[in-house]
């Protein structure tokens, strides 16, 4: 029996974060009652023509460039027909045969070491309007409308077939969101529908060059769906095969609920576009120094942020990959950076404590109230030697909570570690005459006795003696 | 060029439009008579002519990104035949 291999090919829409519609200057905001973030040209009410939002290319050109695409110098939009009413104007504005931007990659990490995905082409549309349906589309008794996503802005970005896992599409997609969140061209928010993903997929015998008849799956709006449709689908689709049957070419919808890709009915799917060049818009040539201007404009982006990170910071890999997973993280690693000049130990914090309490508490970097400089302030604290990084993780609890300085909390509730050798020779005679046993297992050879000790001087002070000077009196009295 | 009988359907189809047999006859004569007037344009030497994408010479009409307030949704929805909980009423579809 032949092994199979899986070809996946995917379309990502992503919402743009403009203002204004694609074509009108309606609101794009999320929400909002039905039908009132509307106007006479989303509605596509006669007599009404279309204008570019110029920031929509703007920032269509901005995310092409991120993503290591050629920005045509000639492009125009064009007519999408089909009978559907989520669209008033029984079209939807998009891009044909002259896309803004083609021929990109990104590059993803596989075990066998990073990989280029082909982006074939980018391309600006509108988003449709929603429809609401009792139950199911076909139970339904009849759909309400609503416009308001009608006109908001969309580029589609279309990957080459190159990946060859349920994974890959899924760190793809991954890639492709972080690069997009840099940019600042939108907030990709899957569950809000402003990055969505639809997947081509086919399998051939391994080592056969040409592609095997692929399906596409729609409706896929987690990452969870994405790999676990694809993961269903490539054995579906080998199965078949095995069984000496063919691969029907069809659009099939997830249902997350049964847990499979069901084909969606062939009238759902009977469309012939029948594209031609909006003649409501005029074509567009796009500026050589325009798009140069942009592309002066690109923050760093992820990739090379991270490169810099294990270069210039001796940081590892991971942490490396981390911390520029996403713009903000990694914008207050910088800060504290360059306070203080161990970024090591800022990356441990940021990775640890840092992390753990913003998950914790679901809160955005933003929202955080510890300040780079207090972060920074309380690593000194521990450098000195003022307090102990057992205690320092209790301050900086403290800190997140308050939002107050570091040495504010250490001097609030006495937390100065002790590092006063008279203070502490009492403490660790009464701990060895409390222990005799521990002493004498110690004196027999057992070194881990020696940590027990440590541990119970500690827990007498509280966490707050000096552990390094707690080693050197219990040794010298051993 | 000529089209059949069956491509009619087929855009009809598309167009979800029911059309009768008879309907299918004269559509497919009338829509091959406009065809065949259109092949007289075929008749033009156009070599030299650069292909149009738009029929006005015009480019890079493009607007600021700046918000307007939209229509009142009573506005909105005063052409709609059937409207429910400020939405338009359709159909069931499929
Ligand atoms: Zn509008």
């Amino acid at each position: 029996m032949p092994r199979y291999e899986t070809v996946i090919g995917l379309e990502v829409h992503v919402e743009l974060k403009t203002r204004t519609k694609i074509f009108c200057d309606s609101t794009t905001e999320f929400g909002g009652e039905p039908n009132t973030h509307v106007c006479p040209i989303c509605l596509g009410l006669p007599g009404t023509l279309p204008v570019i939002n110029k920031k929509v290319v703007e920032y269509a050109i901005r995310a092409a460039l991120a993503l290591n695409c050629n920005i045509a110098e000639f492009t125009k939009f064009d007519r999408k027909n089909y009978f559907y009413p989520d669209m008033p104007k029984n079209y939807q504005i998009s891009q044909h045969d002259l896309p803004i931007a083609t021929h990109g990659y990104l590059e993803i990490d596989t075990q066998k070491g990073p990989k280029k995905i082909g982006i074939s082409r980018l391309h600006m549309e509108e988003d449709s309007g929603k429809l609401v349906h009792q139950g199911t589309i076909t139970t339904t008794p009849f759909s309400l409308v609503d416009y308001n996503r009608a006109g908001v802005p969309l580029i589609e970005i279309v990957s080459a077939p190159d990946l060859s896992s349920p994974e890959e599409a899924c760190q793809y997609v991954e890639k492709l969101r972080t690069i997009i969140l840099y940019t600042g061209v939108s907030d990709c928010k899957m569950e809000e529908g402003s990055l969505r993903c639809d997947a081509n997929i086919s399998v051939r015998p391994v080592g056969t060059g040409r592609l095997g008849t692929n399906t596409e799956i729609k409706n896929l709006n987690s990452l969870k769906a994405l790999r676990r449709s694809l993961h269903f689908e490539t054995e579906r689709q080998i199965e078949v095969l095995r069984a000496g049957g063919r691969i029907v070419q069809e659009t099939r919808t997830w249902d997350e609920g049964k847990g499979e890709t069901l084909p969606l009915r062939s009238k759902e799917q009977a469309h012939d576009y029948r594209c031609l060049p909006e003649p409501d818009l005029v074509p567009l040539l796009i500026d050589r120094q325009w798009v140069e201007d942009i592309r002066g404009s690109l923050p760093e982006l992820p990739e090379q942020r991270r490169q810099r990170y294990i270069k210039d910071y001796s940081l590892p890999e991971y942490d490396a990959a981390i911390l520029t997973n996403t713009k903000e993280l990694a914008d207050y690693f910088e800060r504290c950076v360059r306070a203080y000049s161990h970024p090591k130990a800022v990356g441990n914090w940021i990775l640890g404590e840092f992390n753990r309490l913003l998950n914790l508490h679901g809160i955005e970097i933003a929202a955080c109230k510890v300040t780079p400089q207090n972060l920074v302030s309380l690593l000194r604290l521990i450098d000195q030697g003022t307090i102990s990084g057992k205690i320092a993780k209790v301050v900086f609890a403290e800190m997140f909570t308050s939002g107050q300085a570091a040495e504010a909390i250490v001097k609030k509730k006495g937390l100065v570690q002790i590092s006063d050798r008279h203070a502490m020779v009492p403490v660790v005679e009464k701990v060895l005459a409390g222990n005799p046993g521990a002493v004498a297992d110690y004196k027999a050879g057992k070194g881990r006795a020696l940590g027990f000790l440590v541990g119970q001087v500690m827990k007498a002070t509280q966490g707050q003696a000096n552990p390094e000077l707690v080693n050197k009196l219990l040794k010298e009295r051993l | 060029m000529q089209i059949s009988g069956k491509d009619v359907g087929q855009l009809a189809f598309l167009s979800r439009l029911d059309l009768t047999a008879d309907d299918l006859t004269i559509c497919t004569k009338s829509l091959n008579e406009i065809l065949g007037y259109l092949t007289v344009l075929e008749e033009l030497d156009t070599g030299a002519v650069k292909p149009a994408l738009h029929v006005r010479p015009i480019k890079n009409v493009l607007r600021e990104d700046a918000l307007q307030p939209g229509l009142e949704r009573e506005q909105v929805l005063a052409n709609g035949p059937e409207v429910e909980d400020g939405a338009f009423v359709v159909p069931r579809i499929v």
